[in-house]
């Protein structure tokens, strides 16, 4: 078993109309298919954490250097689409299964039902060597 | 999660896969008996160390899951008659301990389930671990794992107890066994220290296959090839936890019993039946523990023996194998001639990076080890071997700009 990292952020993928502009029906089908998804991959045994993140207004940036009391600044405010919405720790078989889960992300429905194919980004996460895999005998 | 248990934790986890084989196969549901088993194996521990260990503990333990797989039929609903019936059969008849173990291990690495499942589900039903030992080990959420427990079960459910002759079937509890003995001694040069005991559990369970299927020669050659590689643990990691190639271990912190009884397996085995696998890399794990020195090694035997291992398999890492004990018998530049043309079989990998490297390094070529190392440490998707390949290049690059 792998364990990846399925980011998603706030690209809005093919439809152009802000959230708080769909119809209550649409977002509330946008709702269920994440909670539909996330429960399968429960069941599955597959699905180790996922959290929505809120917006880039309550975002802070901390910089320290050890000693002195650390400077935070509000933001930061990177274009939109570009920022973290939320992510999915997964636990899988294969490569395979972890596109197969993250293309089920990517086409959430969105207005009229059609699917948002916003880009989920996929991080393998570092783990332990595997002892057969391990520098040969180096 | 402990492999030098107490004696009674000992006993118990020997006797559950005996117990569960006997209900499983008296009730026809293995996922009710296994949750009696665990329950019954609860209430052995809670009661024994007390009470003291019953005359006939398989006897005991048959008795206490069978009321308690009484119990759940019962509070089913009324339908399922005909089950209380099946559930309520002498469970305590007569002794196929042998037998019953090697009939749940069959069951629960079973070829119609994923690695992962396979492997959780042999940890508990046969290795009597808690849900929570085993998702503690593998590092996940204990619901996740629950839930996967209990997806593998559901999903045996509907298939036959299989016979316990076929060499397929054989062939993938040993291949579990190997991934449990892998995630365990992978852990040991990483953060999770406690997964360090899964090689235990491995090794005990390698061990009863050994002794269910005596005579067979890849079984021993498994647990034989376990045995040479865990002699080697302590060696593997620094005070730092950082990991230390074969190469520069301290070969005096080296396990000699475990090489011993490893060593004594392996010779047992080999010209049992056909040579297979596990034999050929227990043989090759044997010449180095048996070297007192790198330079001692038994390098051109170790290239023969990755010679007949990539005629078997066809694996790309034994041909890299095969490339590092070349370079040790003819010089670096036959082993660089060897990984020649492997590159697409590599591309996903950090792996054949890291051997280039290292032959380069031989070679007196720092510039291009110093390369190489970077391009495997950006690949790797190990913590321990990320670590040891960028300070491998780092310090090629702090002597190269001195």
């Amino acid at each position: 078993m792998t364990k990846y990292l399925l980011i998603v952020d706030y690209n809005p993928g093919v439809v152009d109309t802000p959230m708080t502009e769909w119809a209550p029906d649409e977002i509330k089908a946008h709702m269920d298919y994440y909670g539909a998804l996330h429960d399968e991959l429960r069941a599955n045994g597959e699905l180790l954490a996922n959290h929505a993140l809120t917006g880039p207004e309550q975002a802070r940036t901390v910089v320290g250097d050890g000693r002195s009391a650390p400077v935070v600044t509000d933001g930061p405010y990177a274009e939109f689409k570009e920022m973290l919405a939320g992510y999915e720790l997964v636990d899988v078989e294969s490569e395979e299964r972890v596109i197969e889960i993250a293309a089920k992300l990517s086409a959430v429905p969105g207005p009229g039902g059609v699917p948002l194919q916003q880009p989920i980004r996929v991080r393998r996460l570092m783990g332990p060597a595997d002892f057969t895999d391990l520098h040969p005998d180096l | 999660m402990t492999h030098a248990g107490t004696p009674i934790e000992d006993l118990l986890r020997e006797l559950a896969p005996q117990v569960l084989g006997v209900l499983a196969r008296r009730s026809g549901d293995f996922d009710a008996a296994e949750d009696a088993v665990q329950e019954a194996l609860l209430s052995a521990a809670t009661h024994w160390p007390g009470e003291g260990v019953p005359a006939n503990p398989r006897g005991w333990l048959l008795q206490t899951a069978g009321r308690k797989l009484l119990d759940q039929v019962r509070s089913a609903a009324a339908r399922r008659q005909r089950e209380i019936m099946a559930a309520t059969r002498d469970v305590a008849g007569p002794a196929y301990a042998v037998d019953d173990t090697l009939t749940v291990l069959f069951l629960c690495c079973h070829p119609a389930l994923t690695p992962g499942s396979a492997i959780a589900l042999t940890l508990r039903a046969v290795g009597g671990l808690s849900t929570a030992e085993i998702a503690g080990a593998f590092l996940v959420p204990e619901a996740t794992m629950a839930q996967r427990i209990s997806r593998a079960k559901q999903k045996i459910k509907g298939l036959p107890l299989p016979p316990a002759d076929g060499p397929e079937r054989l062939r993938s509890v040993r291949h579990v066994l190997y991934l449990i003995f892998n995630e365990g001694y992978a852990a040991t040069a990483g953060t999770g220290l406690v997964r360090a005991d899964l090689t235990g559990e491995a090794i005990r369970l390698t061990r009863m296959l050994d002794r269910l299927v005596p005579g067979d020669g890849e079984t021993a050659g498994l647990l034989a090839l376990m045995l040479l590689t865990d002699a080697r643990r302590d060696a593997r990691t620094n005070a730092d936890g950082e990991l230390v190639p074969l190469t520069e271990q301290d070969r005096d912190r080296w396990d000699r019993a475990r090489i011993a009884e490893g060593t004594a397996v392996l010779d047992a085995a080999i010209g049992r039946g056909a040579v297979g696998e596990y034999q050929l890399q227990a043989a090759i794990a044997a010449l180095h523990d048996r070297s007192p020195s790198v330079r001692d090694t038994d390098w051109p035997q170790i290239l023969a023996l990755y010679g007949l291992l990539e005629r078997m398999t066809g694996n790309p890492v034994v041909t890299l194998n095969r490339a590092v004990a070349a370079a040790m018998v003819h010089g670096p530049a036959e082993g660089l001639r060897l990984v020649d043309g492997l590159d697409e079989r590599f591309a996903e990998s950090h792996r054949l990076d890291a051997v280039r490297a290292h032959l380069h390094e031989l070679a007196g070529d720092p510039d291009a080890a110093e390369r190489h190392y970077r391009a495997a440490a950006a690949r790797t998707a190990s913590v321990p071997e990320q670590r040891y390949l960028t300070r491998r290049a780092a310090t090629l690059h702090a002597r190269r700009t001195r």
